[in-house]
């Protein structure tokens, strides 16, 4: 065990990290309310006026509905797509299977920017104009992965006498999917969902090489913040997205233990 | 190990549905079929663009109409390769990449400790929570913050000035930035690292003391070289993702303060010349590259 005095050096190490990581989020939520629409400290008053401008701009409106159609689409076809591939390079015996499940991790270990270019020279050079279809198509690509690894992680946990089991007992091919797996990764199924919704709902890099002229939420955040403009109102979006991205982390850990989370570098 | 192709019991009126039939005498179809939509998008999409953003790094543009020559040429790598200006953009990213994945291992490494091996298990789950929330909460979000505690009337300047110091005027300079990527990048450096110390038996840092190690002596020579695959694993993102990035130069970096990323975002924006992105692009890409085989020699990879 360590001593006493490296004990406390340690914890009071921590506590310190634990202050630089959350006293930024924690003053974001503090500046939402902020009466004043210039952003100093201290802020003189706490006020719910920004909240009210802010649901009703219009562009901001745009933006919000913009980020949910490409995140709910998005997550519904790497939901699809993912657990195919988790499925398949589970059941896969042959050499290729290395450089497959490469392939579908490259996306998160290439820079967001080569992503993003490549995408953008692809659509530019195939004539397809830049829409809600392009965004969809950038995001799904890096929230494959997502679910990808969290059902690809159950299943190598899941017992295969469990299905071997099923199968002495009758069951069919179909059967054993239905009342055996699909009940045994579910979970992780839901919350590989769960977090590529919010990787979908906060990405910015990729996206502003797929989105053409329209603003998600994430890129209407960007060029208020670059242009110094309407920071009320960024404040609340700004808290709002903070919300929206660690509410499915939280349930998503609920459902996996906190590994599915911790497994998932973000495709920045 | 895969329970569909080993020694399955032929399933009860397989034969009688063709299909379950087929599946059933080639065990190799099924995964084949399952891979196939997930492998076309992939291949479709996603390696098509990447070979379309090869290909484009040597075509090059016509400066008079900014139309496409689809004609052979590596001027553009040549200009990277001549021009200084490009030197300095380039080592200024990589450099703030290398401090700002050092900063973050000096940051990471007591904490990771502290939760691996000294934390109860119920504030080893609270601890681990605590740095999950950070890690996913937006990115956006958490680079403005530091805009609103770094500029001039920010929370920095007003601790500073109620504790008697003068106001520190780092708002929109490089210092500002390596703070930035050391705070947001973080929680990518501790998962890996706590992860790697927690897998340390405490077995073995008894036997090093039943040698005679002081605890110091054990940390330092067992601990550490045990734990470094795990280090060396959360250096891979703080150091990709600082080398890619371009959102947070362009919201906190000052004037001069231009990353890699920020010339290819420009060229593809502004001057609207995808072919010089496209050859800027394959240096990050170059980078990591010789970063990822390093990263395997230390042994990063069994650390995931």
């Amino acid at each position: 065990m360590e001593g006493f005095w490296t004990r406390m050096v340690l914890r009071l190490w921590a506590a310190l990290i634990l202050l630089f990581l959350f006293v930024p989020i924690v003053l974001i939520f503090l500046y939402a309310f902020n009466t004043s629409n210039i952003q100093s400290w201290p802020i003189p008053g706490l006020t719910l006026k920004w909240f009210t401008s802010t649901w009703n701009d219009p562009d901001v409106r745009r933006a919000l509905t913009l980020s949910l159609q490409a995140g709910l689409v998005a997550t519904t076809l790497a939901l699809v797509l993912g657990s195919l591939a988790a499925f398949a390079i589970y059941r896969m015996t042959w050499f290729g299977k290395e450089v497959v499940s490469l392939l579908f991790i490259l996306p998160l270990a290439l820079p967001g920017i080569v992503t993003g270019i490549a995408l953008n020279a692809f659509f530019s050079f195939g004539g397809i104009t830049l829409s809600l279809l392009t965004i969809v198509v950038g995001h799904t690509t890096f929230c494959i992965v997502v679910v990808y690894n969290n059902v690809l992680a159950r299943l190598r946990r899941t017992q295969g006498s469990l299905l071997e089991a099923a199968m002495d007992l009758g069951a069919n091919g179909f059967q054993v999917f239905r009342d055996i797996t699909l009940p045994l990764i579910s979970t992780s199924v839901v919350a590989g969902s769960m977090l590529a919704f919010a990787l979908s709902f906060d990405e910015v890099i990729v996206t502003t090489f797929t989105a053409g002229a329209q603003n998600t939420l994430p890129l209407w955040i960007f060029g208020a913040i670059r242009l110094g403009q309407r920071l009320p109102e960024v404040n609340v979006v700004v808290s709002f997205v903070i919300l929206v991205t660690i509410i499915p982390v939280l349930i998503a850990a609920r459902l996996t233990g906190s590994g599915g989370a911790a497994r998932v570098p973000a495709a920045r | 190990m895969s329970v569909a192709t080993a020694r399955r019991p032929r399933p009860k009126g397989g034969g009688a549905v063709p299909f379950a039939g087929l599946l059933w005498r080639l065990p190799w179809l099924r995964p084949l079929l399952l891979l196939a939509p997930p492998l076309a998008w992939f291949v479709v999409i996603y390696l098509a663009s990447l070979a379309t953003l090869l290909i484009t790094a040597f075509w090059t543009i016509n400066p008079f109409t900014t139309q496409i020559v689809q004609v052979w040429s590596t001027d553009n790598f040549q200009r990277i390769i001549n021009e200084p200006a490009y030197h300095s953009i380039i080592s200024r990213t990589v450099i703030m990449a290398a401090a700002v994945t050092v900063t973050d291992a000096v940051l990471a490494f007591p904490f990771a400790y502290y939760m691996a091996r000294v934390a109860s298990r119920r504030a080893q789950t609270l601890l681990f929570a605590a740095v999950l929330l950070p890690l996913w909460a937006s990115y956006l979000a958490r680079v403005y913050a530091w805009i609103l505690i770094l500029n001039h009337n920010g929370v920095l300047n007003w601790s500073l000035q109620s504790i008697g110091l003068p106001p520190a005027n780092i708002g929109y300079t490089n210092i500002a930035m390596w703070v930035v990527f050391s705070y947001i990048w973080l929680p990518f450096m501790i998962i890996p690292t706590y992860a790697a110390l927690e897998r340390v038996p405490e077995t073995l840092l008894e036997a090093a003391a039943d040698l005679g190690a002081r605890r110091w002596r054990a940390v330092r020579d067992v601990m550490l070289p045990l734990a470094l695959p795990g280090v060396v694993a959360g250096s891979i993102f703080t150091f990709s993702l600082t080398l890619g990035d371009y959102i947070t130069p362009i919201l906190v970096g000052g004037a001069g303060s231009s990353f890699i990323g920020n010339v290819i975002y420009s060229n593809v924006g502004i001057a609207n010349n995808i072919p010089f992105a496209a050859s800027l692009a394959a240096v990050p890409v170059a980078i990591m590259a010789v970063y990822l085989l390093l990263a395997q020699r230390l042994g990063a990879f069994e650390a995931f």
